[in-house]
């Protein structure tokens, strides 16, 4: 790791295709700039990606990188980082990708505590496949699919981290630079699963959860008296279904990440030339 | 009398039938007999009826056969089951004082033990022993030295206390007198043993062996019968050697954590069966189109849908072989005996690494729950040889580079295989992608790097086909017109009943094929027999499909599928009524 990385750094020279004015530019950016402050560099990070427009975001990073199935980037992160615990593993999807197609691997990868990044841009919108409802769109958001809305209520990506027992929760919004790339990189340096949920909004299909509505609602914790280690705090604004916040809602000071819990330590890809020293014994157990 | 022993524990699923049998199995091995082992379990944890059967000789045994000489039956119902197996002279033990047995009727010309096993049971310290004190009393039947069974008490039950270990070995005993006394029948066995030690152990836990002796340090999987031994078997040892199991929350996961980990540079695998394959089938696209080694192991069992889960079946050669969507380049490594899934895991490692592609090692439920002896050096850990490929370090990254000093992951050589980067190589950062790329990485739809970039991935397997050897197993009569071809676990069966045919005076010869793809060229051997015959576990013969397209000929097919694997002589009749038959019925 050398002490010079700037976040251009992990630029790599495509230019994105999204949208002009697209969210996810924003969060991208705080992205690089969270690795770069917390001391990485391209050649120790791993960035996995799902698929969505957001999905796309290991392309225009230059990391060590997978761009793998729809739903199925944490799986990847946690194989990963479990393989090579020197490695900054950060994952980043949609909300479609992550709370709907991955909703059971989300739930799991938070309960499993492996020490990562899942950074989700929530769109409340299916934007790769132009415009349909996704799991955290309004009851009554009409799209191409749900013309008089989903008629059911959005999930609560926040709630669901909570009760499965997150460690680190927090929410954050793209445009809000500093305070994005502060709060990732909080969920950088927390030992165990970082999770922030990113408002990035879609400038193409959702006309309902734009930057005007976001920059209207927004409630910033830092503006208040807030502790995020007290868990009963976090409920109540984590339930609180009329505000949009801003900031770690909640952090476990005592998590204790996977690999410590099972005493992973090694770079696995580290193997002798032949069968391990002692493998006879594997065969004596079975006389 | 000959040597060859078949004897048989059944009851209800949760008698301990399973334990009981691996006992005497482990006892039978420790007096330097042959051991194989094979089940009968339906699919429930208690109730329902529930066979462990061994067969045992001083030479090597590697298939059953329709004949049980000794049965220990605890329920009624188990005589039923194994009516059509037991023959004149067969032994029966059963306990006649428990109320639902003392109407027992043992059929006529069999030999009936009634043994109070559950009154001597708790005579010795527990009627939880009833098993142990059968095992004593089949000790005195077959004249087998019952020391060997004290052995084996002592490694089931030495962590427990050497308590335990006497009240079970003075249960045994207590089986053993009284058979002694009570009966003055002079029983026609005298079970031989040898100085030799064997090891005895199933084709899951061989797979397992394998995956650690070639390295593997990750593995995730969701449990499935009967691939879930292979996780237990590693959870526990792997960690020893620095990986790691996890279980994951379905398969989808595994094979993304197990794809994960193997981008990281760990040999990683993941096993299933049937419906797990299913479900991991989107995966396997994308290990092979980001160039992932990956192994991926299925433990076929009898479907589709849940089918039959604790049944054997061939029937998922198809599923591997083409299931995803789009062409897939992979490998599909299919073991012929248990001994052989530790072999063959070994390799899959390394063909997964030198060819950077998804491996599959189609294994199957009779072998996977099947306990066979072995000499222990069948397992030669130095023999064992690592090979990972076109690794290049932070020296030789550069050389791997385009003018821009980017590293290009899926350059195109001449024999296909790219260099591989593991993550942390200085400068040697880059992007892998399910979507179609360039040398880079990265995205592309151009027509010419697709074309490019295909050729580049299928030349793998082209390469492979030239430099390994994906020779068939060959047995029987090199000369005969008779032509017999199994994948997978018939081998054994198959290998028994070119016994039977010879006594029968038919000659046969015998190809045995590990490999489904590549798989070994048949075509001068199809076109220079007489008669050819494909034996598989499934209904619709799909390697025997494989195998007219490649030769471009009509063969015979003996197929089974009731769940059953194949008994040596029962596959001895079916090959010579199949070579009577005029007309090809495929
Ligand atoms: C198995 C599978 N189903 C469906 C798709 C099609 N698909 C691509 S992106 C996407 C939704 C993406 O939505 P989201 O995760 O919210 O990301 P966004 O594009 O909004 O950033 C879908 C359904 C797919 N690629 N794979
Ligand atoms: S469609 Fe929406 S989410 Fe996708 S790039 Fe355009 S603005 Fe961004």
């Amino acid at each position: 790791m050398s002490s010079d990385v700037r976040f251009t750094d992990f630029k790599s020279d495509k230019q994105p295709t999204w949208c002009p004015g697209c969210g996810d530019f924003g969060t991208m950016n705080g992205m690089m700039k969270a690795l770069a402050n917390t001391g990485n560099d391209p050649d120790n990070t791993f960035v996995v990606a799902g698929i969505g427009c957001s999905g796309k975001i290991g392309t225009y990073m230059h990391s060590y990188a997978l761009h793998g199935v729809h739903g199925r980037a944490l799986p990847v992160g946690t194989g990963v980082k479990l393989a090579n615990p020197d490695l900054e593993v950060m994952v980043a999807g949609g909300d479609g990708d992550g709370y709907s197609i991955g909703a059971g691997h989300f739930i799991h990868a938070v309960r499993r505590n492996v020490d990562m990044t899942y950074v989700v841009m929530d769109n409340r919108i299916y934007g790769l496949t132009k415009g349909q409802a996704s799991p955290t769109s309004r009851e009554d958001f009409e799209t191409s699919t749900t013309p008089e809305g989903p008629k059911q209520p959005p999930v609560n990506p926040l709630a669901l981290a909570l009760s499965a027992g997150g460690s680190f929760i927090a929410q954050s919004f793209s445009t809000d630079a500093q305070r994005h790339t502060e709060i990732v990189q909080k969920a950088i340096e927390h030992d165990g699963f970082g999770f922030v949920n990113v408002f990035s909004p879609c400038v193409t299909f959702n006309d309902v959860d734009t930057y005007d509505y976001f920059r209207d609602s927004i409630v910033d914790l830092a503006d208040e008296d807030y502790d995020p280690t007290d868990r009963e705090a976090a409920k109540e604004k984590i339930l609180d279904a009329d505000k949009e916040y801003q900031g770690i809602l909640y952090q476990n000071e005592e998590s204790v990440p996977y690999s410590d819990l099972h005493g992973l330590d090694s770079n696995m890809a580290d193997i002798p030339d032949g069968a391990p020293e002692g493998a006879m014994d594997l065969v004596r157990e079975f006389y | 009398m000959p040597d060859d022993l078949n004897w048989a524990i059944g009851g209800e699923a949760g008698d301990g039938i399973d334990s009981t049998g691996k006992i005497f199995a482990q006892a039978l091995s420790r007096a330097g007999r042959h051991v194989f082992t094979s089940k009968d379990f339906a699919s429930r944890i208690r109730g329902g009826y529930t066979a462990y059967k061994i067969r045992s000789s001083v030479d090597r045994v590697e298939s059953v056969v329709d004949r049980l000489d000794i049965l220990v039956a605890l329920t009624e119902r188990t005589i039923d089951e194994n009516l059509d197996e037991l023959h004149e002279g067969s032994v029966i033990i059963y306990d006649g004082e428990r109320t639902e047995m003392e109407d027992v009727e043992v059929p006529e010309g069999m030999i009936g033990l009634s043994v109070p096993l559950q009154r001597l049971a708790e005579e010795a310290g527990g009627a939880i022993m009833q098993n142990i004190v059968a095992l004593g009393a089949a000790c005195e039947v077959t004249n087998f030295p019952i020391e060997n069974l004290d052995s084996a008490l002592e490694k089931k039950f030495g962590a427990k206390g050497e308590s335990i270990v006497e009240n079970n070995k003075e249960a045994a005993r207590k089986g053993q007198e009284f058979v002694d006394e009570e009966y003055d029948h002079e029983f026609d066995y005298d079970l031989e043993t040898t100085d030799s030690d064997y090891v005895l152990l199933n084709g899951d836990q061989a797979i397992g062996m394998g995956a650690i002796a070639a390295g593997c340090r990750f593995y995730a999987g969701y449990p499935i019968t009967p691939a879930t031994d292979v996780m237990e078997y590693l959870t526990g040892r792997i960690e020893q050697f620095g990986g790691e199991v996890v279980q994951a929350e379905d398969e989808l996961s595994a094979i993304n954590m197990a794809l994960g980990a193997a981008r990281a540079g760990a040999r990683s695998m993941t096993a299933t069966s049937g419906p797990g394959i299913d479900l991991m089938t989107e995966t396997f696209g994308l290990v092979a189109t980001s160039e992932t080694p990956l192994v991926i192991a299925d433990v076929m069992r009898s479907g589709p849908s849940t089918g039959m889960p604790t049944k054997q079946e061939q029937g998922d050669l198809n599923m591997t072989l083409y299931g995803g969507h789009g062409e897939i380049p992979r490998f599909v490594v299919a073991p012929t005996n248990v001994a052989e899934c530790f072999h063959k895991t070994v390799e899959a490692f390394n063909l997964a690494e030198k060819y950077q592609t998804p491996v599959f090692l189609l294994a199957d439920l009779s072998m996977a729950v099947t306990e066979q002896t072995f000499e222990p050096e069948t397992f030669d850990m130095d023999a064992v040889e690592i090979d990972r490929g076109k690794v290049v370090d932070e020296d030789e990254v550069e050389a791997w580079t385009d003018e821009k000093g980017r590293f290009q992951p899926h350059f195109s050589t001449a024999d296909g295989v790219s260099p591989r980067a593991f993550p942390g190589t200085t400068d040697g950062a880059h992007m892998s992608t399910g979507l179609e790329h360039n040398s880079l990485g990265r995205r592309t739809e151009d027509t010419d790097v697709r074309v490019e970039q295909v050729d580049k991935r299928n030349r793998k397997v082209e390469t492979a086909r030239e430099e390994e050897d994906w020779e068939p197993r060959e047995f029987g009569d090199p000369d005969s017109d008779n032509l017999v071809i199994s994948w997978g676990s018939n081998e054994g069966a198959m290998r028994e009943a070119l016994e039977f045919l010879d006594e029968d005076g038919v000659d046969v010869r015998f190809l045995s094929v590990p490999y489904i793809f590549p798989r070994p060229d048949l075509g001068d051997e199809i076109e220079a027999a007489d008669e050819v015959i494909v034996v598989e576990c499934n209904a619709t013969g799909q390697f025997a499909d494989l195998l007219e397209h490649d030769a471009l000929t009509r063969v015979k097919r003996v197929n089974k599928y009731n769940g059953v694997r194949f008994k040596a002589d029962e596959l001895a009749n079916e090959i010579k009524e199949s070579l009577q038959t005029e007309e090809v019925t495929a």
